[in-house]
């Protein structure tokens, strides 16, 4: 009897706290729109990308292209819930359907891609993995590093690009793992190895831990591919089209010159993809299920996406990155999305 | 005659007699003490420079902070985040009417003499979890909706602990009880339920409970992490808590159960009047020892990516405005862990000095 009460009691307690979504009964814009807002997952702090700041609220790219995704859809960037969520539960979290879309630093890769049900809506942040070194050592390129000993942090896709790059180099090393990244900087102040690897997004701010940030330098090399962007659910092709959607709306912004300041006064533009662009002519945000001024809500909240890189990334923040190849196709970078048409 | 009483010679009084004895008994006490206070000499002073003297508490950024010392500005800075998460400030009242109300529950309780507050005792077990789990989520009586993604800091902590705590000791009294059972199936279940749990990892409870229960579930059925991390806690803690009870309950000699027999007291009856109180009273220092290891290993939510405390300074120290203020974040954290399990504990001697169970008299 009284193990039969304690089981009672579990399962009154699992009951009470059951609350059924409706998240496989209808798309998931007709569920995002009865919730009333956007559940989206994210970092649980990585600076740039999403990060709580001192009052609490989330900062960082990875948040802004939730936002946009909100702004879209309600016309309102606020009308989103962030849950953090660590590496390894990302893809749980997004399969079964707690968030309705996943924007955390995740790489975009084939086997992601293919292999766990899920559709990557494109890029919002093309990283690679490079080096910080000690300038003492004297090093200006990454193929003089043979013999080095480097820093890493454990369990990240890291430690296998950088053996990688060493074997086909036919250059050897000496790995130091680390738990968090504050320890692995902290073994690089310390001098415990010459060279320290991470995704080259952070090693500005890694870089800026040190004691004497100019002691260290970041090289040149990139030694590999890291399409972070946006991630969704397979199978319900409208959702994906509307993430995709949104990224493309605020790239295609920065190439016609709209921003969060001028978003109203560029209502009264005669350039034809402006209009289609904010909605004033034109059915777009019909054919996405959207409102048809959703690029204007986009831009005028979130910003344009030279508007959202540099008030997260961009060199004017502790981060310090310049845009690289994340600047438009016009520019040098590689970043093109397809027409709004 | 009686001859004028003599003191004794110096070197056997006061601070010196004192010294004698307990610091420079012979050469290698004396030894280990000139070791020990030159260790003090040179550890006590940097680390009051580092603490206070050198540390910087005012300011308006990153940039005020370049003195030696501590920056406890970066933790003045985010208090709020450290406290209460996420959390929407203009609904903040509401967690703050819950910790007047834990201390207006708890407080008294280490003051021996305060008027009624045995019955402050029992609000803050019943009442009090019932406020909040009206206040704190909201939803209801026209307070606003806040969900469990929006909180945090040390409010969560204070969450998981006290409901863990709360939910897992009477848990663990029915389990002690169905282990020491003589029908088969009960106990036989009892045992595996406490066997299975205990043998299992808390972080290896914590990732089924966030990564693999949604896949388990149904279609359309799902429900929060906190509350999924939240069972796995207490279910978690019930079989350790059952183990503790159950080392009371064995203690009880068997005179005690026949003489409740005796009287004509039926199973639960006898269990309630006679054994439990006896054997809870004998196992107070096994469950508050349990409590507090329950409070601190609720910090391991942070791998499900919970901001407790401890993920929400761990997920600020990296904030790259601020320079290296990990130590600053972790020294306080440590602090407000070590003002509760203190106080637990100072309240668990309280209750057996009360108690008398170290039948000390």
């Amino acid at each position: 009897m009284k193990s039969m009460r304690s089981v009672a009691f579990g399962m009154a307690c699992v009951a009470g706290a059951l609350t059924t979504t409706s998240v496989f009964a209808a798309t998931t814009l007709e569920s995002v729109k009865e919730k009333g807002h956007l559940q989206c997952g994210v970092t649980s702090g990585l600076p740039g990308f999403s990060q709580p700041d001192e009052k609490g609220a989330w900062t960082g790219i990875d948040v802004d292209t939730c936002r946009a995704v909100a702004a879209a859809i309600f016309g309102d960037a606020k009308a989103v819930e962030f849950t953090p969520l660590t590496a390894k539960e990302r893809f749980t979290a997004l399969q079964s359907g707690e968030i309705d879309m996943l924007s955390r630093n995740t790489t975009w890769t084939l086997t992601r891609d293919v292999s766990l049900g899920l559709n990557f809506a494109g890029v919002n942040y093309y990283d690679g993995q490079g080096f910080l070194v000690n300038k003492d050592i004297g090093v200006d390129d990454a193929t003089q590093l043979d013999g080095a000993t480097v820093c890493i942090q454990a369990g990240t896709t890291t430690e296998l690009n950088l053996s990688d790059y060493f074997r086909t180099k036919g250059m050897e090393f000496k790995p130091i793992v680390f738990d968090t990244s504050e320890q692995t900087v902290q073994g690089f102040a310390a001098g415990r190895c010459d060279v320290l690897t991470s995704d080259r997004s952070q090693l500005a701010a890694l870089r800026s831990k040190l004691t004497d940030p100019s002691s260290a330098k970041i090289l040149p090399n990139t030694i590999s591919k890291e399409p972070l962007g946006p991630v969704v659910r397979q199978g319900d092709d409208q959702w994906f089209n509307i993430v995709k959607w949104v990224l493309s709306v605020q790239i295609n912004a920065e190439e016609l010159g709209i921003t969060m300041a001028n978003a109203d006064e560029m209502l009264k533009s005669d350039n034809p993809s402006v209009q289609r662009l904010l909605g004033t002519d034109g059915d777009m945000g019909a054919k996405l299920g959207l409102p048809d001024d959703f690029g204007h809500a986009i831009v005028k909240q979130v910003g344009n996406y030279a508007e959202m890189y540099d008030r997260n990334v961009g060199p004017d923040t502790a981060l310090g990155l310049e845009r690289g190849i994340n600047a438009l196709w016009t520019d040098g970078g590689i970043l093109y999305a397809p027409p709004v048409r | 005659m009686t001859e004028p009483m003599m003191k004794p010679p110096k070197r056997n009084l006061g601070p010196v007699k004192w010294m004698r004895t307990h610091l420079f008994s012979n050469w290698y006490n004396s030894l280990l003490t000139l070791a020990v206070g030159y260790l003090l000499v040179t550890s006590v002073g940097p680390l009051l420079n580092w603490l206070i003297l050198d540390a910087t508490f005012l300011g308006n950024g990153p940039d005020d902070c370049v003195g030696a010392g501590a920056c406890w500005l970066f933790v003045k800075q985010r208090l709020n985040f450290f406290i209460y998460g996420f959390y929407p400030d203009e609904l903040q009242w509401r967690v703050d009417v819950m910790f007047a109300l834990l201390a207006v529950a708890f407080v008294p309780q280490f003051i021996e003499r305060f008027p009624g507050r045995k019955w402050l005792g029992i609000f803050g077990i019943t009442g009090l979890p019932i406020i909040g789990y009206v206040l704190i989520p909201g939803g209801v009586l026209g307070l606003e909706e806040v969900g469990s993604s929006k909180w945090g800091g040390l409010m969560l902590t204070l969450i998981l602990a006290y409901i863990g705590i709360l939910a897992s000791l009477p848990i663990g009294v029915l389990l002690a009880l169905g282990r020491r059972s003589d029908m088969p199936i009960i106990r036989g279940l009892c045992v595996v339920f406490i066997e299975v749990w205990r043998a299992v990892p808390l972080i290896t409870v914590l990732f089924m409970a966030s990564v693999m229960l949604p896949l388990f579930l149904p279609d359309g059925v799902s429900f929060e992490k906190l509350v999924r991390a939240l069972i796995g806690i207490t279910l978690w803690q019930s079989a350790y808590m059952a183990e503790v009870i159950r080392g009371g309950l064995q203690a009880i000699p068997r005179g005690q159960y026949e003489a409740a027999g005796a009287l004509g007291l039926g199973y639960w009856r006898k269990m309630g009047l006679v054994i439990l109180p006896q054997a809870l009273k004998l196992v107070i220092p096994g469950i508050v020892n349990t409590f507090i290891s329950l409070f601190k290993d609720t910090t391991l939510v942070l791998i499900i990516g919970l901001f407790d405390i401890l993920g929400a300074v761990q997920s600020t120290i990296a904030d790259p405005a601020w320079q290296n203020v990990a130590i600053e974040g972790y020294v306080f954290v440590a602090f407000c862990f070590w003002v509760f399990c203190f106080g637990i504990s100072r309240y668990s001697q309280n209750l057996e000095r009360k108690l008398d169970t170290g039948h000390k008299t």
